[in-house]
C-alpha cells in the first residue's frame, strides 16, 4: 500500500519505470536554511554505484549537498536484500529556495521537491514557552473550565488562563505513514519541521530494522545549540525519555529505545530538566534501574554540573541554589495524575509521596532559565491529559488539564514581565472525547444508564471550589460531568470517578485480547460496553481530529489558519531567528 | 485492587480441577509444614524495603529467602512467546502490554517465572500462586534479553 501510494504521488513517475526509489527527507519537505539533515535514497532493486544518478536542481548531489557518500550495495532485514541505499549526513542546504531532487538508477526514478527557508536575523522573541498538554481535545478544556470555575445559566463562571491566549491555528497531526498519530512523530514535527511516520522521533523512517540509523533531521535543541547561547529546559509529568520531551532532543525510529534516548538528553544538556524516568538514568546494577549498560547519568550529570533534585523539598532548594543547572527527578516512571497526588493519594503516590506538580516545575524552570540573558527556549508537557485519556480515566485527565491551565498562568505571568516572550499553548494530537451531559445520582431509580442527563435533563454540575485553588473540592460530586470516548476496548462504564485508583479498562488475556476488567463489573450500576477497535487495543486511541493551537508575544503571528504541524516549527524558527548565528 | 484473601492453596485440587497431568510430586502443604509454607510466602508489598527515585532495595525478607524455596500470589503476564521459557508474574493484572507497544514498561516490581515444567497458561485476571526457588540479582534472559531482578525458578503454579 504504501508502495502504491508513493508511486501515486510522486511528482514524475516515468512511463514503464517500474520500481520507484524513496528519498528522504520526503517530498514536499520544509527545511530550515542551513540546519543538518541526513540525505537518504532506497532504491527497491540491487544497483550499480555508478549507475546512480542524482542532482539538486541540476547539480550532481555530491557537490550541491557536501558530505561524505556512503553506498550500501545491499540493505537487509534479516537474510531479505531490501535492496541498494546511498547516504549522506549532516548535509546543509545554505539558501533558502524551492529544490527538485532528481534520482535514477538502472531502471528506478524518483523525483521529490524540498522547500529550504530561511529566517529574518532579527530575533522576534528572546524567549519561548511551548506548552503542550498531550492529548489536548477540546472537551478537556470545556471540561475543565466548568469543572474548576462552574457554569450559571449557560455562562461560564470564570475563565481558564488558556481562554485568554488567542486560538490562532488548527493543526493537522497526521503522520508520514498514517492518517493516525502518536505522541513521537506529532511532536517530532513541531520540534524538527519534518514530519515523520508513528513511533519516530527526530527521524525519517528508513526501511531497515535497526532504530537508531534511520535519516535524522535537526531538532529544536540542536538549532539553538548551533546558532544561539540560549537555555534550554524540559519540564513534563511523564519520563523524561518518553516521546514528547525525547523530540526535543532525541533521534529514534522507535519512542520505546528509552535508555538511549536518556544518553541523548545528556548529550544535548537541557539546562533544566524536570519530571520523572529516573529508572533510566540508573545503572543497570542498581535494582529499579532500566538500563542495559553500567551508565550512571545521575553521576554524569552532576559531574557536568547539575543540581539534583528528587523531590519537592530538594526542588525548592535547588531553586535557590543552582548554577543555572537543574536536574529534577521525581519518580522512577511517569509522575501520578494531580487527582492521585494532591487529593486522592493513590496510583504510585505511596510510593513516591513527594512528587511536586506541573505548576511547581514551571516555576523553578522560569526561574532558572531566565537568568540566562540570551534568554530560553521551555518545553512544558502535561503528559498524564493523554495518559489518562487512554484508559478513559476522564476525571484524572480534566483535573490534569487544570494543572496544565495553572502552569500556563505561571507562563502568562512571566510574560507579563518580560513581554519578549512568545507563548504557545496546544496538543500533539487529540482524542475522540466528548461531554454530553451530566451523570445525576439523585434521579430516581438504581439504573445509572437512567441517571445520563442530556439536553434540558443535564442541568449543570455542582463542582464546588470552596478553596479557591482552582481545582473541585471533589470530583465524585452528585450531579457531574459526563464524558464519552467513540471508541475503546471492551470495558464496563461505571458513570462514577474512579477513586481508588487510575481506571484500567481492559486487561489482556493469553490470546493477547483485551478483555474488559472484570474488577468493575460489580460497581453498581455499571454497564459493559463492547469494544469497537481491535481486540489488540488496550485503551482508547488517538484522534485524528484537529488539534488547537493558541499563541501570543513577539513571533506569534507566525501561526495562522490551518497547518500541518511541521509548518509550526518554521514559526518557532522564524521567532527565534534560527536561519541566523547569533553568536559572535 | 482486591487482594486474595483465603482460599488457601489447595494443590491436589486445583490441579485436578485444571485437568493437568502434573505429578503432586511435593506436598509441600501437608497438615505438619504449613506454618512453615506461611513463612516462605512472600508478597508484592514485601519485595522493598527501601524504594526511591535513585533505586530501589530488597527487603530484608527478599535477601532472606533468596536461594530458597518460596510461595508468591499473583498474575500472570500474557507471556513474550507461547514457547517462551518464562513468563512475568505481576502484582496486579496487566492493562498494557509492554511487549506488545513500543513506549510501554513494566511495572517496577515485577518477578520472572521460569518454569519446571511446561504449564498451561492462565486467564489473566485469574490469581496463581507460583513455588519454587527465589533468585535475587539482575540477569538477562539468554533468549530474549529480557533484564529482571527477581526470579522464581524451578517454578510451578496453580490457580487459587
Ligand atoms: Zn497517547
Amino acid at each position: 500500500m504504501r508502495k502504491i501510494l508513493a508511486a501515486l504521488v510522486a511528482t514524475t513517475v516515468l512511463a514503464g519505470a517500474a520500481q520507484a526509489a524513496e528519498v528522504f527527507p520526503l517530498d514536499r519537505a520544509t527545511i530550515l536554511s542551513g540546519s543538518p539533515f541526513d540525505f537518504k535514497v532506497e532504491f527497491d532493486a540491487v544497483v550499480k554505484p555508478e549507475d546512480v544518478k542524482i542532482t539538486v536542481n541540476g547539480q550532481d548531489y555530491k557537490a550541491a549537498l557536501g558530505g561524505q557518500v556512503e553506498f550500501i550495495a545491499e540493505e537487509k532485514n534479516k537474510d531479505k536484500v531490501l535492496g541498494s541505499a546511498v547516504i549522506l549526513r549532516g548535509v546543509t542546504i545554505a539558501n533558502a529556495g524551492d529544490y527538485k531532487v532528481e534520482v535514477s538508477a538502472g531502471s528506478e526514478t524518483r523525483n521529490v521537491s524540498w522547500n529550504v527557508y530561511g529566517t529574518p536575523d532579527q530575533a522576534k522573541a528572546k524567549n519561548v514557552i511551548f506548552l503542550i498538554a498531550d492529548g489536548l481535545s477540546v472537551a478537556h478544556r470545556t471540561a475543565a473550565r466548568i469543572m474548576s470555575k462552574g457554569m450559571t445559566e449557560g455562562k461560564a463562571n470564570g475563565r481558564l488562563n488558556m481562554d485568554d491566549v488567542p486560538p490562532v491555528a488548527f493543526i493537522g497531526t497526521s503522520a508520514t505513514d498514517a492518517v493516525a498519530t502518536d505522541s513521537a512523530n506529532t511532536m517530532s514535527a513541531y520540534m524538527t519541521g519534518h514530519k515523520t511516520a508513528v513511533n519516530a522521533i527526530g527521524v525519517y523512517a528508513d526501511r531497515t530494522p535497526a532504530s537508531l540509523d534511520d535519516p535524522k533531521v535537526e531538532n529544536i535543541a540542536e538549532a539553538l545549540r548551533r546558532q544561539t547561547k540560549k537555555s534550554i529546559g524540559i519540564v513534563s509529568t511523564s519520563e523524561l525519555q518518553d516521546a514528547t520531551p525525547a523530540a526535543v532532543v532525541a533521534h529514534t525510529r522507535k519512542r520505546g529505545d528509552k535508555a538511549d534516548i536518556n544518553g541523548m538528553l545528556f548529550d544535548v544538556k537541557p539546562e533544566v530538566l524536570l519530571g520523572g524516568g529516573s529508572a533510566y538514568f540508573l545503572p543497570q546494577s542498581t535494582a529499579g534501574s532500566k538500563r542495559k549498560d553500567d551508565k550512571d547519568f545521575i553521576k554524569l550529570f552532576q559531574d557536568a554540573g547539575y543540581k539534583l533534585a528528587t523531590s519537592k523539598g530538594e526542588l525548592a532548594t535547588v531553586a535557590g541554589d543552582n548554577d543555572g543547572k537543574i536536574l529534577g527527578l521525581f519518580h522512577t516512571g511517569n509522575l501520578d495524575t494531580t487527582l492521585d497526588r494532591e487529593f486522592l493519594k493513590k496510583g504510585t503516590v505511596g510510593k513516591f509521596p513527594e512528587q511536586p506538580g506541573l505548576v511547581e516545575m514551571t516555576k523553578v524552570a522560569l526561574d532558572t532559565l531566565s537568568k540566562n540573558p540570551e534568554g530560553f527556549f521551555l518545553m512544558v508537557e502535561a503528559a498524564n491529559v493523554d495518559k489518562m485519556s487512554h484508559p478513559l480515566d476522564w476525571d484524572r485527565a480534566v483535573v490534569d488539564t487544570i494543572e496544565f491551565d495553572q502552569a500556563i498562568g505561571v507562563a502568562r505571568e512571566f510574560a507579563a514581565k518580560n513581554p519578549d516572550t512568545l507563548i504557545v499553548v496546544t496538543g500533539d494530537h487529540t482524542h475522540g472525547v466528548s461531554i454530553i451531559g451530566t451523570v445525576d445520582d439523585e434521579k430516581p431509580g438504581t439504573d445509572m444508564r437512567e441517571k445520563v442527563g442530556t439536553y434540558a435533563e443535564a442541568g449543570f454540575p455542582n463542582y464546588e471550589d470552596t478553596n479557591g485553588d482552582g481545582y473541585p473540592d471533589r470530583v465524585d460530586v452528585s450531579r457531574r460531568l459526563f464524558l464519552n470516548a467513540n471508541n475503546g476496548p471492551d470495558h464496563y462504564e461505571t458513570f462514577r470517578p474512579k477513586l481508588d485508583g487510575p481506571f484500567a479498562p481492559a486487561i489482556q488475556n493469553e490470546k493477547k485480547e483485551y478483555v474488559a476488567n472484570e474488577q468493575y463489573k460489580d460497581v453498581p450500576g455499571a454497564v459493559f460496553v463492547p469494544g469497537i477497535i481491535p481486540k489488540s487495543a488496550d485503551s482508547g486511541v488517538h484522534a485524528v481530529d484537529d488539534v488547537v493551537l493558541q499563541a501570543e508575544g513577539p513571533g506569534a503571528e507566525g501561526f495562522r489558519g490551518y497547518m500541518e504541524q511541521s509548518d509550526v516549527y518554521k514559526g518557532l524558527a522564524e521567532a527565534f531567528a534560527l536561519g541566523a548565528k547569533q553568536t559572535n | 485492587m482486591s487482594k486474595p484473601v483465603q482460599a488457601r492453596f489447595n494443590r491436589r485440587q486445583t490441579l485436578q480441577t485444571m485437568g493437568l497431568g502434573l505429578i503432586a510430586s511435593l506436598p509441600l502443604l501437608a497438615t505438619g509444614t504449613r506454618a512453615q509454607a506461611a513463612n516462605s510466602d512472600i508478597t508484592f508489598d514485601e519485595l522493598y524495603g527501601k524504594v526511591s527515585v535513585l533505586g530501589l532495595e530488597f527487603s530484608e525478607k527478599v535477601k532472606q529467602l533468596n536461594g530458597r524455596k518460596i510461595a508468591m500470589r499473583g498474575f500472570m503476564a500474557p507471556p513474550l512467546k507461547a514457547e517462551a521459557q518464562f513468563f512475568v508474574l505481576t502484582e496486579i493484572p496487566m492493562s498494557i502490554c509492554p511487549f506488545c507497544s513500543t513506549d510501554s514498561d513494566w511495572p517496577d516490581n515485577i518477578v520472572v517465572v521460569y518454569l519446571g515444567e511446561k504449564q498451561t497458561f492462565t486467564q489473566p485476571s485469574q490469581t496463581i500462586e507460583v513455588r519454587g526457588k527465589l533468585e535475587m540479582g539482575s540477569w538477562t534472559d539468554p533468549e530474549t534479553g529480557f533484564v529482571s531482578l527477581l526470579r522464581i525458578r524451578q517454578a510451578e503454579y496453580a490457580t487459587v
